[in-house]
C-alpha cells in the first residue's frame, strides 16, 4: 500500500507550528529513515499518519484514498515507550491479544514467553514489553509500520533479532516502513533512503 | 575507593501459578558488582536481565513481594533500608528508566526545583535545562505536553540539581539526538571527575565507550563479565565471554549477527553456565555448576573455558 502526505502542517493549539508543506510519499515495500532533531515533531507526523492525531493541515493518503477513520487503521505506529502504549490494568495476554490473536509463530519470532502472558505490564522489563507492542501490531490487516524509536530500549542481541523477524513480515506482505530513530547505524543497516524532516518542511 | 558495592545479591519473586500453587522467580542471583570514586560503570547486557531491578535494590524501592538477599555497602556501610530512605534523592540518585516517574500534575521547572538541596533551586533548574537543550518555556509544561526526548532529560535534569554522590542512570539516553546525548554523557563524565560516581546502564554501548571506565555484561540476572572499555573494539577478540562477544557483534555496525534463542526464563534456569544452552562453545563441564567469577587479564569473567 502505498502512503501519501499532502502538504501536511501541524501544530498544537496556541503554539508555533512545529512543520508545514510535508510532502512525502512512500511505496510498497519500501524502508524509509525518518530523522529530525529532538522536539522536531517526528513523533507527531507519525501520529497523523498512523491517525491518532488529525493534521492541521493537509492530507494523508493510502493507495490515493483518503483513510477511513472507522475500524482498524492499516497504519501501524510502534512507539519508543512501550509502557505508555499498554494499559496498565489489563494483564499480558489481554494486551497482547486487544486487535487480534497472533499466532504462535510469531510470538516465537519476536521471543515472547508464554510465561509473561499473566503478568501486568509493570511485572514485565522495558524490553519484554516492547515485544508485546511490536506483536499486537502486525495484525493481518496492517499495511503499513512506523517504527518510532522502537527497539531503542533493547540489547543488541534483541535488537537484531526482532528487526530480522519485522523484516521478515514486511518484505513477506510487502509492506511498507517508517523508521524513526538516532542511531545512524541502524538507519544506514535497514533503510532504502533517508528524509530529513527539517529538509522538506517550513516552520513558518 | 569504593563508593558502593554490592554482594552476591539476589533477588526472586514468588508467583501463583494457580490457585495453590507458587514457583519463585529468580531474577538476580549471586550478583558482585563494585562502583569506585570518580568512576562511571556502563551496565550493559540483554533486556529483562535485572539491570533495573538492580538500581531499584541500591536505592531500595523494589515491590513489596520481592524478597532479596546480599549485601549492599555504601562508603563502606552495609545498608539498611531504613539508610537507604534517608540517602534516595540525597547521597544516591536515580534516574528512572520508566517516563511514568515524573508527576504528571506538576509543572516540570517545578519539579526540578523540588529536588535541589543546596543552591538556589531556580538558577540551578535553568542551568541544567539550558546545558540540554531545553527551551525556556519548557519548565512551565505538564508531562503530558512533553516529547519522549524532553520527558527523558526532565528526569536526566533532576539528578543532576540534586548534589548526590552517585547517580544510578537507567537508560537515560534512547530517542535523544546524538547533540543532546553528548552533553548528558558529559554531564556524567563531569560528575565523576569530581569524585563522584555513576552507574550508567544503558543498551546504546557505542556511547557508553566514550564515556565510561569500565564495562559491566549483564546476563539472566547476573554480571558475565567485567571489561575496560578499551576491549569493545574489532570483532571483541579482547572480550572474555562469549555472550559480551555475542552482544558485541549484534551492534548494527557490526554485523547485526544476532545468535538464536533467548534468555533463560527466571522460574526454569539452567543448573550449570547460565548462558550454555546457547554458548557455540559450550562442554558438557559447562552444564555442571555455575561458573564463579574470576580475574582475567585486568578483567573479570564467569566463564570456565576463557583464558
Ligand atoms: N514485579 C515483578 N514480578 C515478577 N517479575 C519481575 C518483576 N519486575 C521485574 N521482573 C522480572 O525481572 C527480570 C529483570 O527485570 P529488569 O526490569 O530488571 O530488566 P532490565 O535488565 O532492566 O531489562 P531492560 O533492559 O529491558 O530494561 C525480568 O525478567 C522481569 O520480567
Ligand atoms: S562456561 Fe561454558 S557455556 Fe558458559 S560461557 Fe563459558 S564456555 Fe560458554
Ligand atoms: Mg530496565
Amino acid at each position: 500500500m502505498k502512503i501519501e502526505a499532502k502538504n501536511l502542517g501541524f501544530r498544537y493549539d496556541g503554539y508555533p507550528w512545529l512543520f508545514r508543506n510535508v510532502d512525502l510519499t512512500i511505496q510498497p515495500g519500501e524502508i524509509v529513515g525518518l530523522k529530525a532533531p529532538s522536539g522536531y515533531g517526528k513523533t507527531s507526523l507519525c501520529k497523523i499518519l498512523a491517525g491518532y492525531e488529525k493534521p492541521v493541515e493537509g492530507e494523508v493518503l493510502l493507495n490515493g484514498e483518503p483513510i477511513n477513520s472507522k475500524g482498524f487503521h492499516p497504519v501501524q505506529l510502534i512507539f519508543q515507550h512501550p509502557e505508555k502504549a499498554v494499559n496498565p490494568r489489563w494483564k499480558m495476554d489481554k494486551v497482547l491479544n486487544e486487535g487480534w490473536r497472533p499466532d504462535q509463530s510469531l510470538l516465537d519470532l519476536l521471543g515472547i514467553e508464554k510465561e509473561w502472558m499473566t503478568r501486568w505490564p509493570n511485572e514485565l522489563s522495558g524490553g519484554e514489553l516492547q515485544r508485546f507492542c511490536v506483536a499486537r501490531a502486525l495484525g493481518p490487516d496492517t499495511k503499513f509500520l512506523i517504527a518510532d524509536e522502537m527497539t531503542t530500549m533493547l540489547d543488541a542481541i534483541t535488537q537484531a533479532q526482532i528487526w530480522h523477524a519485522v523484516l521478515e513480515i514486511v518484505r513477506e506482505r510487502n509492506m511498507g516502513m517508517i523508521v524513526v530513530s538516532h542511531e545512524e547505524k541502524l538507519v544506514q543497516r535497514l533503510c532504502h533512503r533517508v528524509i530529513n524532516l527539517d529538509e522538506i518542511t517550513s516552520r513558518m | 575507593m569504593p563508593i558502593l558495592e554490592v554482594e552476591d545479591l539476589s533477588i526472586s519473586f514468588k508467583q501463583y501459578t494457580s490457585k495453590w500453587q507458587q514457583e519463585t522467580l529468580t531474577v538476580i542471583s549471586g550478583l558482585d558488582v563494585v562502583l569506585e570514586e570518580g568512576e562511571i560503570l556502563a551496565v550493559v547486557g540483554a533486556s529483562g536481565s535485572g539491570k533495573s531491578l538492580l538500581a531499584h535494590a541500591i536505592l531500595g524501592i523494589l515491590p513489596g513481594n520481592a524478597i532479596q538477599s546480599g549485601t549492599i555497602k555504601y562508603k563502606g556501610e552495609t545498608l539498611t533500608s531504613a539508610r537507604q530512605e534517608e540517602l534516595r534523592g540525597s547521597e544516591i540518585s536515580l534516574i528512572p528508566q520508566s517516563v511514568n516517574y515524573l508527576d504528571p500534575l506538576m509543572r516540570v521547572g517545578k519539579q526540578v526545583r523540588a529536588s535541589a538541596k543546596s543552591g538556589d533551586p531556580v538558577t540551578l533548574q535553568r542551568d541544567v535545562f539550558e546545558q540540554l537543550h531545553l527551551q525556556e518555556g519548557v519548565e512551565n509544561l505538564y508531562p503530558f505536553q512533553l516529547s519522549g526526548g524532553m520527558a527523558r532529560r526532565t528526569l536526566l535534569s533532576t539528578a543532576m540539581v540534586s548534589g548526590a554522590k552517585v547517580i544510578i542512570a537507567d537508560e537515560p539516553t534512547p530517542g535523544l539526538d546524538p547533540v543532546v546525548i553528548k552533553e548528558a554523557l558529559k554531564n556524567f563524565r563531569a560528575f565523576a571527575d569530581q569524585g563522584c560516581a555513576v552507574m550508567l546502564i544503558t543498551h546504546d554501548i557505542e556511547s557508553a565507550l566514550t564515556i565510561a571506565d569500565k564495562i559491566a555484561v549483564f546476563y539472566a540476572g547476573t554480571t558475565m563479565e567485567i571489561a575496560p572499555v578499551e576491549n569493545f573494539k574489532g570483532k571483541g577478540e579482547a572480550l572474555r565471554h562469549p555472550y559480551s562477544k555475542a552482544l558485541w557483534n549484534a551492534l548494527p555496525q557490526n554485523g547485526f549477527t544476532p545468535i538464536p534463542g533467548s534468555q533463560p526464563q527466571s522460574n526454569a534456569l539452567p543448573p550449570g553456565c547460565l548462558f550454555a544452552p546457547r554458548c557455540p562453545i559450550a562442554t558438557p563441564a559447562c552444564g555442571e555448576a555455575r561458573p564463579e567469577m574470576r580475574e582475567l587479564r585486568d578483567g573479570k569473567v564467569r566463564c570456565i573455558h576463557e583464558d
